[in-house]
């Protein structure tokens, strides 16, 4: 287990790496920072000395020898905006998108498997075929739209739930967050079940696919020969059995949701690192989306790598196989 | 069960209507977020708009970007308008409750050009003064090398710290290289975190969270008129759909920056107030004065056609700015001929709108030698200002209809300004906010022969460079006397008319949204300062 750790680990060095470079000469053709960071009305003898400044005055392989040297030290630069370490302002946002994302994960899980359990049971109910036609239309309407429609409904028409941005927050172990609250919960419970509504129609087909083919397994029809209760039979027999895509899946969609929450996190003013992404981009913050990108590929390679140990404690065959490796 | 008597419904009644209307809270949504609290930080639009909630400057400007009494009470200029002396307002107390004195004043410009990696310096609006002192508590003087009639403006563009609240006690010299006795200087994030967010402006620190909020409180011991709101919060929503959103939803009672495009919905709405005001941003096009060939213009031999002025007056006639202003900009525009409006210091109220003229365009275009007119490719942002692209191709049509077939290159601001300033177009369009100091600001900056050391021509990316022009804007700089000054721009506003040195389009009308029953001052600069909003 700890050589396959190591491996992955390797593995994502070499990605971010990569991904580093590739971003930093990316970022460095589409524009100078520069032009975005400085009033017009300064001259060009201030415009050069902010230049100086932020080293951007340096050809551009000696930027990156920098960077690069930066990096060895675990300094990933100093965002050109706000004058703070880009991991260290990234990381201060990190909190309220992990949050989201977790919720939405919840509701997705929550609400999504017990409907594709019951569409997959019962195929030809007219219940299972609304169910069907519905996360159809949750994979299909666009995030954004469907964001501001949740916004011009709950927030706007009926009034019950803000358009926007977090709520009051606690802080546990020093980290702010917002889901203890009810102000806070209020806030939260629009962005995340946008974000969740997608994931949640994944979970429903996935979930009715599986239950489907498991129902006709020989185990199932044993466990009902032996006189179980349906529930015990649905909810122990069926239900590990068909988790394995879902974890796998949304393992995926979790990571996905983190690096890749812009839309929503912009549509509802959630201040997530989404959003700072976003803006860093706008302003060509360049240590800021390197930084961003980096972090994000190495999430990635560690979900994936949580998925795979979330396999084997599930399935107890993967789990063998590994012992016998 | 007894039913109320009618005099204690009327009571209960009465008791509610007493109740305040709205509460004592104001909650705003700003298109984009200060990147820092430190006034000094960041010379930038959301940063200076902020830093006028919580510090002052030594003058103010009102919403017409006139000069009025902000922390010095008076002034007044030697005769050989070398000096100046500014008599401090008595009884002004920061935050903390300590007294105002020269002393911050200088400290704040010692800290000016160290603020640590400041990505847009401040060092720019004290440059000009040779030495700063204090003759006593309560009065600054400032000479200057030379005359240089636009100190107000450029000391009314920096907020006052506290030299206390930096960590420095006991007295301050002023010196351009560098103050004695101060060895270091707060970094940025001391502002962020409150603890050196002490000012004396009218709403106190209370907290700043990026990307979430910055709330402020009453200063109860402000020295001008009481503050209104109780507490004021600044959220910021940079997506226009959310922003309009929280206005409707209630989540928020002001928002800036109302997409065009909803403003017709939004007036329709009874639960909505649209206020707006002109502003002093001029939107421009900027032609290449330099290049040969230039990098956008085809069917010409190589020959940039754009140093003929009879082909600029052309592009001039061609151009319909009521038409642009009408059906683009949905009023939300002003045409404009010279380079700030009229309301501002320095136009030529003789100077008239010019009318589109296509007939005499392509007159021009002959008369200059091209007859079938050339090509030419318009560069632009497609994100910037209020309808940037869309304007860009009514010119383009505009001009196609006179003999210059006209394509729009409209890229997103962080890619245009690098273009532009890499003389990457022949023709661009873009927008100029001018300061206080009227005609000046846009004079020195967009049409000043471009000169590192006498820092001019900063943004005339066009490159134009006219010696007649030039001389009377250095004179103008140097003429301290208000209404020597102001003639001298005049001059200097029919000589850029006359050439067409730059083409101004019209200026910016800024809308603000709020919830019915508020209202707010619209200010030039287009700045949300929320202390001018009140109950209608």
């Amino acid at each position: 287990m700890l050589a396959y750790l190591i491996r992955r680990l390797g593995q994502a060095a070499l990605v971010m790496a990569v991904m580093a470079t590739i971003v930093f000469f990316g970022l460095y053709t589409v524009g100078n920072p520069i032009d975005l960071l400085i009033n017009p009305e300064d001259d060009l003898a201030a415009q050069e000395a902010a230049m100086r400044r932020l080293g951007l005055d340096q050809p551009i392989w000696v930027q990156f020898g920098h960077f690069v040297g930066g990096i060895f030290e675990g300094d990933l630069g100093t965002s050109f905006v706000h004058n703070r370490p880009a991991l260290e302002l990234i990381l201060s946002r990190l909190p309220a998108t992990l949050e989201l994302v977790f919720f939405a994960m919840l509701l997705a899980v929550l609400i999504g498997v017990p409907l594709g359990m019951i569409a997959g049971l019962r195929p030809d109910a007219p219940s299972s075929k609304a169910i069907m036609a519905a996360s159809i239309l949750g994979f299909s309407i666009p995030n954004f739209w469907q964001g501001l429609m949740l916004i011009m409904l709950f927030a706007v028409y009926w009034g019950i739930l803000p358009a926007g941005g977090r709520g009051d927050t606690v802080d546990v172990l020093g980290i702010p967050v917002s889901f203890l609250t009810w102000d806070g919960l209020k806030h939260l419970f629009l962005p995340a079940l946008n974000l969740a509504i997608f994931k949640m129609s994944l979970v429903i087909r996935l979930a009715r696919a599986g239950t489907a083919e498991v129902a006709l397994q020989d185990y199932v029809k044993y466990a009902r020969a032996r006189g179980l209760s349906p529930s015990r039979v649905i909810g122990v027999h069926v239900l590990k059995n068909i988790l394995i895509p879902v974890v796998t899946v949304l393992g995926l969609e979790t990571g996905n949701a983190i690096a890749f929450a812009v839309v929503t996190e912009t549509v509802f003013a959630w201040p997530g690192i989404g959003k700072l992404l976003i803006d860093s981009i706008n302003l060509l913050d360049r240590p800021v989306v390197v930084a961003y990108l980096m972090l994000t590929v190495f999430m990635f390679v560690m979900i994936n790598f949580l998925v795979d140990i979330g396999y084997s404690l599930l399935d107890p065959r993967v789990r063998i196989q590994a012992r016998g490796r | 069960m007894k039913q109320p008597s009618t005099a204690a419904l009327a009571l209960l009644l009465g008791a509610v209507a007493a109740q305040p209307a709205l509460s004592q809270d104001l909650t705003a949504g700003f298109a984009s977020e200060p990147s820092s609290i430190d006034p000094l930080y960041h010379n930038l639009g959301p940063n200076n708009a902020t830093r006028k909630h919580m510090f002052e400057a030594l003058v103010d400007e009102d919403a017409n970007l006139a000069i009025i009494p902000g922390l010095a009470e008076s002034w007044e200029t030697s005769e050989d308008g070398l000096t100046w002396t500014f008599n401090l307002r008595e009884g002004v107390t920061f935050h903390d409750g300590s007294p105002f004195t020269a002393r911050d004043f200088l400290y704040t410009a010692c800290r000016i050009p160290n603020v640590p990696n400041s990505p847009s310096s401040m060092a720019g609006f004290i440059k000009s003064a040779e030495t700063i002192t204090a003759p006593d508590e309560m009065t600054v003087q400032v000479t200057t090398a030379a005359p240089y009639p636009l100190l107000l403006t450029d000391f009314a563009s920096f907020g006052i710290v506290s030299a206390s609240a930096n960590g420095h006690d006991g007295p301050v010299t002023y010196e351009a290289e560098g103050c004695p006795g101060i060895d270091s200087y707060l970094d940025s994030s001391a502002y962020n975190d409150g603890s050196a967010a002490i000012g004396t402006g009218p709403y106190k620190f209370v907290e700043f969270i990026p990307g979430e909020r910055i709330v402020l409180a009453r200063n109860d011991a402000y020295w001008g008129d009481a503050p209104y709101w109780e507490t004021i919060t600044i959220r910021p929503i940079t997506n226009d759909g959310a922003r309009v959103a929280a206005l409707l939803a209630g989540d928020v009672d002001v928002i800036e920056k109302p997409p065009v495009q909803d403003l017709d919905r939004l007036r329709e709405d009874p639960d909505i107030n649209v206020v707006q005001g002109p502003s002093s941003r001029m939107i421009y096009l900027h032609f290449d004065h330099e290049g040969e060939p230039t990098p956008g213009i085809e069917g010409t031999d190589g020959v940039n056609p754009l140093k003929d002025v009879r082909v600029r007056r052309a592009i001039s006639l061609a151009i319909d700015r009521p038409l642009i202003v009408d059906r683009i900009m949905g009023g939300l525009a002003v045409p404009a001929r010279q380079m700030v409006p009229d309301f501002m210091r320095g136009t030529d109220p003789d100077i008239p709108l010019e009318t589109a003229d296509p007939e005499a365009a392509r007159q021009l275009l002959a008369e200059a030698g091209y007859p079938d007119g050339f090509s030419l490719v318009i560069g632009s942002p497609n994100d910037r200002y209020i309808n940037d692209a869309k304007i860009a191709q009514a010119v383009a049509q505009m001009l196609t209809r006179v003999g210059i077939e006209t394509e729009i290159d409209a890229v997103t601001a962080s890619v245009f300004f690098s273009r532009r300033n890499n003389y990457e177009f022949s023709v661009y369009l873009a927008g100029w906010g001018a300061s206080g100091a009227g005609m000046a600001s846009p004079l020195r900056a967009l049409v000043a022969s471009q000169n590192r050391d006498k820092g001019l021509g900063g943004t005339n990316r066009g490159r134009y460079s006219n010696p007649e022009l030039d001389a009377v804007i250095e004179e103008a700089l140097a003429t301290v006397d208000p209404e020597a000054h102001d003639a001298l721009l005049r001059q200097a506003s029919r000589i850029v008319v006359d050439d067409v040195a730059i083409l101004p389009l019209h200026f910016e009308v800024t809308p603000w949204a709020l919830q019915a029953g508020l209202t707010l001052t619209p200010r030039a600069d287009q700045h949300t300062v929320l202390t001018s909003v009140r109950p209608e």
